[in-house]
């Protein structure tokens, strides 16, 4: 049975249908990309998941139903929203930021933030900085130690790239990469850096206004034509 | 020079209920930009309360002060829910003029259940002088200060060292992201609401003994908490801590050593400095113009 | 269409003044004093509603603003034997003078702030009348019975008929309302009125084709003031005293309340709102005597009001109003 199954999923900002019928799967331990143009309703896929915008269709994860489940809820069966824009609290500290993301384990998170500090030691040393003090990519990378912190079952990773110099962009893949074989962290991709999405997940979706357009094995795609003409720019 | 210093302590101690007070209005404004005008009357209400347990009831001082605070919180908790709620959506004047109905209606209940006479409220204190380095102080001032004070530095600890508190604050500063983790926005909103309720009825119940207690006991209280709100900034909690304290140190000072103006200017003087904060430093002496995180 | 559907507003109009001229035929003395106060109150809120409801502002302290007005004229008249009749628009002027005073600085404030200012203003007002009390009369207040320039206590003849206190003072308060409602009507129709409408639908659109927004909020609160001030000079006539207490901070909420029944933003449900804050209290007397029981059911309602039904009786009036209209119109 896959970790997360869409079914026939739509969705809609008040009087505009964003997604109109998007099925996938994403199985234990893949790391699962989605592609497409801006508009195409990446985002959207992944907001429809955590409960963040109006939805309607199947959505199953870990054999329960979470359609009907609103952010709160389906954070606490263990799905990780990285948000476009990091979504972190600038307010707050790196602390504080990454002691929320254990908002809904119960009992201490020393341990889990142990293990976010062993992946970046910077963190423990600026544990009292403001995050909105924090560059860009600290502010992903801290966006994404907070994800961690939940022991999530899949992480839905939202444009991490975005706004980030490549080699910051390289070394943020690199980890996503290393949780996914070392500890077998599932994750669903949104992103519109294709090559480097294409790179890093098995299987990828390609979405077109609101409906799933190609599927298959990311070797695949990369050698369909369309696909590498309208996202692989050759 | 000895009246200089019994005037600061005094002004501390109304200072430390106007803190009280303006942390309340603080607290909520915080989380939804709303100004919440029925805080008064809420602490009004809880006062009221407290009194119909020591007085009628017989309670002893310390457990109805206890209960009533729990019964505060519960009771703002309540009006969130079912009155607040409804409306979280609309526009933050339409919220406003929801607490304006909530104020004329407290307002009405306490006259309605317990009549518009002054009656007297016990103090927690001795009103017995303490004498330090010759000059006479009342141990009243310095009971309520402590109470104030000790009130505002225990809601400090819980926003910053529990789990309850960071939600809450998360919940203030980026619902959205809140949510994410698996905050419940909600309920930390009504949680909110609960404990500026508890605040609220601790300045009631800290000013009831000298005010004595009647349905428009905390009118010009709550015009020199929202004063002192906006003096030390509408979304900084230690703003409203500083700017009530000087607040009420500055009013005491003032009504004594300007004869202009005495004891009767002291609401027009809260006025003259909401506007005068307001034009040339609306976000006070501790706020910050941060755009709201959609 | 367009023509037609304004004359079924003349002639409503034209109805309603002819009623108001024989209404007090009906009426007990009493009653007709009772109906005086509702277009006091009519008045003021109509003044509140041009500022709320047509450039979405919002002002907790209108009855500031009375209080202006009435002291005004209890001065003039009390102080310096001035004949009332002549003090309503000055007492109204000063009043507005005042509001333009508060508009200036205001069009700095949002919303919220504005609305936190009126309200200290509100709150501070009766301190300040007490303390200079050598203009003001201090907490003993100006006592207008029997005064020289009141016209009402002299006594008038209207075409052989010789009016009672009460029937002089619904009269007159009735006549200013109804005035001042066409003033309003005309200005709302003309172009500051389509102004104000385009405030309150999108200020960032109203700038962007040129509309001086400062200039008009503050136009817009020194109208509203004007009425209110207007308003609170009747009242001092219609109850020959004012003293710091007559004007508390529970009269510029009530007027809220009165505003938002009526619907903020609709000349409709005006004379509904009004009717409200006059006879609630005593409509509540059957529930309990207790004082502050009409304060409750004050509170309730504007809590219910702004939950349900957020435009208030005008936008009833005007929904319930509609399918009349069309069916009257829809051979056309």
């Amino acid at each position: 049975m896959p970790l997360l199954q869409l079914q026939g999923v739509a969705a809609r900002y008040g009087p505009t249908q964003a997604l109109h019928d998007v099925s996938l799967t994403v199985d234990e331990g893949e790391i699962v990309a989605v592609l497409g143009a801006n508009g195409a309703g990446k985002t959207t896929t992944l907001r429809a998941i955590s409960g963040t915008v109006r939805r309607s269709g199947d959505i199953v994860f870990g054999g329960r139903k979470i359609a009907r489940r609103g952010p709160e809820s389906v954070a606490r069966l263990g799905v990780a929203h990285v948000p476009e824009g990091r979504g972190t609290f600038a307010e707050l500290t790196v602390r504080e930021n990454l002691r929320l993301g254990a908002y809904t384990r119960r009992g201490r998170s020393g341990d889990d933030l142990e293990r976010v500090h062993a992946l970046f030691p910077w963190m423990a040393e600026r544990a009292g900085q403001q995050a909105g003090t924090l560059s860009g990519g600290e502010q992903q990378m801290l966006a994404l130690g907070r994800a961690l912190m939940q022991r999530p079952r899949l992480v839905l990773l939202d444009e991490p790239s975005l706004g980030l110099a490549p080699l910051v962009v390289a070394e943020l893949f690199k980890i996503v990469r290393r949780l996914n074989e070392e500890e077998g962290l599932s994750v669903l991709l949104v992103e519109q850096n294709a090559n480097l999405a294409l790179d890093t997940a098995a299987r990828a979706y390609v979405l077109e206004v609101g409906n799933v357009a190609l599927e298959g094995e990311s070797g695949e795609l990369r050698r369909n034509e369309s696909v590498r003409r309208s996202y692989l720019g050759y | 020079m000895a009246e200089f210093w019994q005037q600061v302590v005094s002004g501390l101690a109304s200072g430390g209920i106007y803190a009280s007070l303006a942390l309340a209005i603080v607290l909520i404004y915080r989380s939804t930009r709303v100004i919440n005008f029925a805080q008064g009357e809420m602490g009004m209400f809880a006062t009221f309360i407290a009194w119909w347990l020591i007085v009628e009831q017989g309670w002893p001082y310390w457990g109805a002060f206890a209960a009533t605070l729990a019964m505060a919180f519960a009771g703002g908790v309540l009006l969130e829910r079912v009155v607040i709620r409804p409306v979280e959506n609309a526009p933050v004047l339409t919220v406003v003029i929801v607490t304006i109905g909530l104020l004329i209606a407290l307002n009405g209940l306490a006259f309605w259940i317990w009549g518009g006479e002054s009656r007297s409220f016990p103090s927690a204190f001795s009103t017995r002088p303490i004498h330090i380095g010759g000059v006479a102080f009342s141990i009243q001032d310095f009971g309520v200060i402590g109470v104030s004070l000790g009130a505002v530095v225990l809601l400090g600890l819980f926003f910053r060292f529990t789990k309850l508190g960071l939600g809450l604050r998360a919940a203030a500063l980026n619902p959205n992201a809140g949510r994410l983790v698996g905050v419940r926005v909600g309920w930390m909103l009504a949680l909110g609401w609960g404990l500026a309720s508890v605040l609220g009825a601790l300045s009631g119940m800290m000013i009831a003994p000298s005010v004595f207690l009647d349905p428009n006991m905390m009118r010009a209280v709550l015009l020199y908490a929202l004063a002192a709100a906006v003096l030390g900034g509408l979304d900084s909690p230690v703003g409203a801590v500083v700017g009530g304290l000087m607040l009420g140190v500055g009013l005491n000072l003032i009504g004594t050593y300007v004869d202009f103006v005495g004891n009767e200017l002291k609401l027009p003087f809260a006025l003259v400095l909401i506007a005068a904060v307001l034009l040339v430093k609306p976000t006070g002496l501790f706020g910050r113009a941060t755009v709201r995180r959609v | 269409m367009r023509r037609l559907l304004t004359g079924v507003e003349v002639l409503a109009f034209a109805g309603g003044v002819v009623f108001l001229l024989f209404f007090p035929r009906w009426l007990s003395d009493f009653r007709t004093s009772q109906v005086a106060y509702v277009g006091i109150y009519f008045i003021a809120i109509l003044g509140l509603n041009i500022l709320t409801g047509y450039t979405g502002q919002i002002s907790l302290g209108h009855g500031a603003f009375m209080a202006i007005g009435g002291y005004t004229t209890a001065i003039l008249v009390g102080h310096h034997g001035v004949k009332d009749l002549w003090t309503i628009p000055l007492a109204g002027l000063v009043a507005g003078v005042a509001g333009l005073v508060v508009g200036i600085p205001a069009l700095r404030f949002s919303g919220l702030y504005l609305a936190l200012v009126t309200f200290a203003i509100a709150v501070a007002l009766p301190s300040g009348l007490k303390k200079f009390d050598h203009f003001t009369g201090g907490t003993q207040g100006i006592n207008l019975f029997g005064v020289k320039g009141m016209t009402g206590t002299l006594g008038i003849t209207v075409f052989g008929h010789k009016l009672t206190f009460n029937e002089w003072i619904y009269y007159l308060t009735w006549t200013v309302a109804v005035v001042l409602l066409a003033v309003a009507w005309a200005l709302l129709r003309s172009r500051p009125g389509r102004t104000f409408r385009a405030i309150r639908d999108s200020e960032v659109a109203a700038t962007s084709s040129g509309v001086n927004l400062p200039l008009n909020k503050t136009l817009a609160f020194g109208i509203s003031a004007f009425y209110a001030g207007v308003a609170g000079s009747l009242f001092a006539i219609a109850t020959t005293f004012v003293s710091p207490e007559t004007f508390p901070i529970i009269l510029s909420l009530y007027l809220v309340i009165g505003a938002a029944v009526a619907g903020l933003g609709s000349l409709a449900g005006l004379a509904v709102g009004a009717v409200f804050i006059q006879y609630l209290p005593d409509l509540s007397q059957q529930v309990s005597k207790s004082p502050g029981a009409p304060s409750v059911i004050y509170g309730v309602v504007l809590i219910v009001v702004m939950l349900i039904l957020p435009t208030g009786a005008g936008g009833l009036v005007k929904k319930i109003g509609e399918p009349l209209t069309n069916w009257l119109f829809r051979g056309s």
